[in-house]
């Protein structure tokens, strides 16, 4: 009973973490060390999914979302030098009344949450279910076969349109 | 429940206390290496044949001055260093260095190593970002552009390994290949692993982050004192661990042949497969030149990504087929 608890422990503390990343994320004024915080907030969502049972979902959250996406948007803030300068000239926000909407929706996710993690019986299931990889390949080429073929043609149309917008107009002499 | 998290800990400890030294004699090791393979002494001054070279130079770097520039980022250029070091040090906790000796047995050490690989780069990248110098800044770009195309691969190359043993945890990839060492079936796989390893630790020929004739020193250049020694250590301690994930993904890890075995305990085998590749990781960089950068993003994505795949398509068609 005490390591049930211990594990819930160290999830609400990862789970903590996220959330107080993620408020660094949207507050911070440095695109950069805002996009840090975004790092350190999934990688604290990577350990709530490994506590859950889930560590081929933890493994492929810290090596796709936080070891490639994330590095190139670091990527693109350095290569257009958004440094303190440019968000220092961004237009503020004026007042709360433009924050409204946006915490409403996010209150109701949070109270949907709240709910999900706090009914009993979920939380067993949780906290017990171990997915390894096996489960989650014969899952992701069983049942949902067609949404992961949905979502390979997504990415192909998106490969294909950023192939023609990288392709030089004027094809001269190569280098 | 106890005793068994202390010996955990004094594992930990004494794993990291042997891999640091290791590391730093390795940079006594390779300039050596490189003086006798280019005709000349290299240090020998040092104590015996020059081996305590490391630790004098150790101490000369701890009495500089740590000088982190006015035009910097102060806490990004602190914490990058250290995100390399910790990164590195990180995946050394999968590694199964014997049947017995190992830090932790996790059922996904595959998808950590990968994990940890691709959030070294932050280390460099930021780096970069945070000398607010140009050099650095080029530097990073490339840092960053160079692994996250190599990653690709680097995952792509190790499937095969994962569909043949049919598992992610790396002791029981080791186990899996008592009858026979992978390199058998995953030669090509090998070579990808083996390149794309090279290009994640920043090593000649794929040292362009730091190429001296071109960026001065690249994205360390404005580092100095301890800051600068981290950055070292990571990169030697990264060679170590691209040699050690080579042995054990397709070289049997501790594993010997049936009259070779009892020669010698586990662990001595294990080592001296991981020394075979750190020192053809050091005959890589006195041999070979360095490509152009254009050249390097080329090479993988045109080349290395079709092989990787065509090397997981053929791993996976004999799978089925039934003859691996």
């Amino acid at each position: 009973m005490s390591l049930f608890a211990s594990i819930e422990g160290l999830f609400y503390l990862a789970a903590l973490i996220a959330v107080i990343a993620s408020l660094k994320v949207v507050t911070g004024k440095n695109t950069v060390h805002a996009l840090l915080y975004l790092v350190i907030s999934l990688l604290a969502v990577a350990v709530c999914f490994y506590l859950m049972g889930a560590p081929f979902a933890a493994g492929l959250e810290v090596i796709v979302y936080a070891g490639a996406i994330l590095v190139l948007f670091v990527f693109a803030v350095m290569m257009f030098g958004l440094g303190v300068d440019e968000t220092m000239h961004a237009p503020q926000s004026k007042g709360l009344s433009l924050w409204f909407g946006p915490m409403l929706l996010a209150a109701l996710l949070l109270i949907e949450l709240v709910f999900v993690i706090d009914n009993s019986e979920l939380k067993l299931q949780l906290s017990n279910k171990m997915v390894d990889a096996k489960q989650v390949g014969i899952l992701l080429y069983g049942p949902y076969l067609l949404a992961v073929e949905i979502a390979s043609f997504l990415l192909l149309a998106g490969l294909v349109a950023g192939y023609h917008y990288a392709k030089p107009e004027h094809q001269g002499r190569r280098l | 429940m106890k005793p068994e998290i202390l010996w955990h800990l004094l594992e930990i400890t004494i794993i990291i206390a042997l891999l640091i030294p290791i590391a730093a004699t390795l940079v006594w090791v390779e300039r050596r290496m490189i003086g006798i393979w280019q005709d000349r002494h290299g240090p020998n001054r040092v104590g015996p044949f020059g081996i305590l070279q490391s630790l004098a130079d150790l101490l000369k770097i701890l009495g500089k001055e740590d000088w982190i520039p006015p035009f910097s980022d102060r806490l990004v250029f602190t914490i990058a260093p250290v995100i390399g070091a910790v990164c590195v040090l990180m995946s050394f906790a999968v590694i199964p260095f014997t049947p017995d000796i190992g830090v932790s047995n996790l059922n996904i050490g595959l998808l950590f190593f990968l994990a940890m690989a691709s959030l070294s780069v932050y280390s460099v990248v930021l780096a970069g970002w945070a000398s607010n110098s140009k050099y650095a800044m080029l530097g990073g770009m490339r840092a960053a552009a160079q692994t996250v195309s190599y990653e690709v691969f680097m995952g792509l190359s190790v499937m095969g390994v994962v569909l043949l043993t049919g598992t992610f945890n790396l002791r029981e990839i080791v186990l899996a290949q008592t009858d026979g060492w992978l390199i058998q079936s995953q030669f090509i796989g090998f070579f990808v692993f083996l390149i794309a390893g090279i290009a994640e630790s920043h090593r000649l020929p794929f040292d362009l982050p730091e190429a001296e004739t071109e960026l001065t020193a690249g994205f360390h250049t404005e580092y100095s004192g301890l800051k600068f020694a981290l950055f070292f250590l990571g990169e030697y301690l990264s060679v170590t661990l691209i040699s050690a994930m080579s042995v054990v993904l397709f070289f049997g890890g501790w594993l010997m042949p049936a009259p070779l075995d009892t020669w010698l305990p586990p662990l001595v085998w294990f080592i001296l497969k991981i020394l075979f590749f750190v020192f053809f990781f050091i005959l890589l960089r006195t041999s070979l030149p360095r490509p152009r950068f254009d050249q390097l993003l080329a090479f993988g994505w045109k080349i290395m990504l079709p092989v990787a795949l065509v090397n997981l398509l053929l791993t996976a068609a004999l799978r089925l087929g039934g003859i691996l």
